[in-house]
């Protein structure tokens, strides 16, 4: 294996509402801070994660590429996935050892529908979808099948919010009232991170973020086939990432749902020292298709910056958390 | 000049329906479906998945082409309540995202469930599915889940005709001219109301009816939650009222005082209906009303 580090990361701020902003314009501030940063103006592959359905039209990806000077030709791919998956195909094509460089980037602007509806259309179509089951009703079902207190649940929720408002790209957001389940944030946002494998890394940083690991799994789509009270393919991905090799000193969880961040620190074996998702994660701002990659940014961040020598960023992707990445990033 | 800001709708439609081909397996499940039958699958490992997968989860190995008849009961695993459902919801009323495992199955099928009310909703419920009319094939020929039958509800009803004469008819007279009528016993000096002919302690004779104060004084009383048409509300008040001069207490309707503050001892008086309404009834009294007097020490 290659060491590849994460030696940039930049993020929008997040707002809670549609500015008005088109994606390349939402893209484009993002993508120069990271050519900025480390001074490159082109890349050997570039990757990015995003969703058709967020904006509802078709190809929405292509018109993206505007922000990034494509020309002359780049190699670009997309996955129609948050864009940590993204940097897992970067990741992967680093491997092969014969370019040095990746950019990364995902964004979403869930201002412009009904995020609990739009999820809907990631089910299955012939016993899911049909049945209009949305967003937070299979969130929902996964609450109740893990049936944690209200107490705990709520604490998370405030918790979150709290950190986020410390958080400058993070929502400000007010703590919650009631005791229902509370839902992720509308939020419009984007990301970027650059990959650089072997020496360049050094050349490019004083202090990359090194991926020690990196793994996903993926479970059963049909909600009845799995036991959703506890992640299997997180824990999976944890082990197979080596989250449990070394101290963990801050986990960035890909949790939308306060319950889901009780599975993941079960299935990470994440213990009380660890602190988990200081930037307020995913219920203090979620722009979907970039929550996962801003996951990975925030853990590797703390690492450019000194903060942390040992952190963990998780991705989650499909419903109740069908799917996880993990990634194990050390100074 | 442009409005501002500048908004447009944007709406994302197959008109008519995207069209998919559903394979074998799905197909079957559909296909058995519009029958009003469930079926499952299943895997080399002998286990049944419903809704039918076309590869095992746990494998990834193909299904075998065995198909059981599973359900149409079930039992409820994990439920979430929707309380506001949205346009895309099987059913408009209120109701439960449910994981059911069907009888016979070893997977749970996701559906909606709908109880007589929210409270029926509980893990370990059975319950079965509605079907639609006329299936076509399709996940929403079964409308929707109901609980499985528990009980009934029997009517009960009897009209009788009741004839108020001897002992009873003497005090309803009295009751009609406003007054309590007891009576008491020649041998053991005990008085007792309603009034009556024997004494029930020790059979002696009540020849003669007395006419008793309608105060008293609360013995005990019970506060019941339950909605009754004589009562004026709820929570109401039945309370055991020892009339002055009396031996054994009447039980009677305690109102014009919040339930939680009735008390032993407390003394009452009746409230009686206009003249002009009584009756030869016990309607004649709305119920007993506290006097203010100070409670009386209770041997
Ligand atoms: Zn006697």
């Amino acid at each position: 294996m290659r060491d590849v580090a994460i030696v940039a990361f930049a993020q929008t701020r997040h707002t809670g509402h549609d500015t008005g902003l088109s994606e390349p314009e939402l893209i484009l501030p993002v993508i120069n801070e990271v050519k900025e940063r480390t001074g490159l103006t082109r890349f050997g592959f570039t990757c990015s994660g995003s969703c058709d359905y967020l904006a509802g039209a078709p190809f929405s990806f292509v018109s993206a590429l505007d922000a990034l000077a494509a020309w002359p030709p780049i190699s670009e791919s997309h996955v129609e996935m948050d864009a940590a998956w993204a940097l897992y195909e970067a990741w992967v094509r680093l491997q092969h050892g014969d370019i040095d460089s990746a950019l990364v980037y995902g964004f979403g602007k869930t201002s412009l529908g009904d995020l609990r509806t739009i999820m809907t259309l990631q089910l299955d179509p012939y016993y899911l979808a049909p049945l209009g089951l949305d967003q937070l009703s299979y969130a929902g079902l996964q609450a109740a099948a893990l049936g944690a207190e209200r107490e705990e649940l709520d604490e998370i929720v405030r918790r979150s919010r709290a950190d986020g408002r410390a958080n400058p790209y993070a929502l400000d957001l007010p703590d919650p009232e009631g005791d229902g389940l509370v839902a992720p944030p509308v939020t419009d946002g984007a990301a970027a991170v650059v990959l650089a494998a072997g020496d360049l890394a050094g050349r490019l940083t004083s202090s990359p973020a090194y991926i020690r690991g990196l793994a996903h799994r993926i479970e059963p789509h049909y909600l009845g086939m799995r036991d959703l009270a506890r992640s299997v393919s997180a824990a999976d991905a944890a082990r197979a990432a080596g989250v449990g090799k070394g101290p963990v000193e801050v986990a960035e969880l890909h949790a939308q749902f306060a319950h889901e961040e009780i599975i993941l620190r079960e299935a990470l074996e994440l213990t009380g020292d660890t602190v988990v998702n200081p930037s307020g994660g995913p219920l203090a701002a979620n722009p979907v298709m970039a929550t996962g990659l801003i996951r990975i940014g925030e853990a590797a961040a703390r690492i450019l910056d000194g903060r942390n020598h040992r952190t963990v960023a998780h991705a989650a992707g499909g419903p109740c958390l069908q799917h996880n990445l993990v990634t194990v990033l050390e100074g | 000049m442009p409005s501002d800001p500048l908004v447009a709708q944007h709406v994302l439609e197959f008109p008519g329906g995207y069209t998919r081909s559903t394979g074998p397996v799905v197909g079957r499940f559909l296909t058995e479906l519009r029958e009003r039958r469930i079926v499952g699958v299943r895997t080399g490992e002998g286990r049944v998945l419903v809704p039918p997968l076309e590869y095992d989860p746990a494998t990834g190995d193909p299904v075998t082409d065995e198909y059981v008849e599973v359900g149409p009961a079930g039992t409820v695993t994990t439920w979430t309540w929707v309380g506001e459902p949205l346009g895309a919801h099987p059913v408009d009323v209120p109701f439960a995202w449910a994981l059911i495992a069907l009888d016979g199955a070893d997977t749970a099928l996701v559906h909606a469930v709908v109880p007589e009310h929210p409270k029926a909703m509980r893990t370990g419920m059975r319950v079965r599915p509605v079907w639609r009319e006329r299936p076509t094939g399709h996940i929403t020929d079964i409308r929707h889940f109901a609980p499985e039958v528990t009980r009934i509800v029997s009517p009960v009803r009897a009209e009788y005709r009741l004839r108020a004469g001897g002992s009873l008819g003497v005090f309803l007279a009295g009751v009609e001219r406003g007054v309590l009528l007891g009576g008491r016993c020649e041998r053991c000096a005990k008085v007792y109301v309603p009034y009556r002919t024997f004494c029930p302690e020790c059979g002696g004779p009540i020849p003669d009816t007395l006419e008793l104060p309608d105060t008293g004084t609360i013995t005990t009383f019970a506060i019941n939650n339950l909605p009754d048409p004589r009562a004026p509300e709820v929570p109401f008040v039945s309370a055991y009222i020892l009339l002055d001069g009396a031996d054994l207490p009447m039980i009677a309707l305690v109102a014009g005082v919040p339930a939680h503050e009735v008390r032993q001892g407390m003394r009452v008086r009746a409230v009686w209906v206009p003249e002009s309404e009584r009756t030869a009834s016990m309607a004649n009294i709305r119920w007993f009303a506290p006097t203010g007097e100070p409670d009386v020490e209770l041997s």
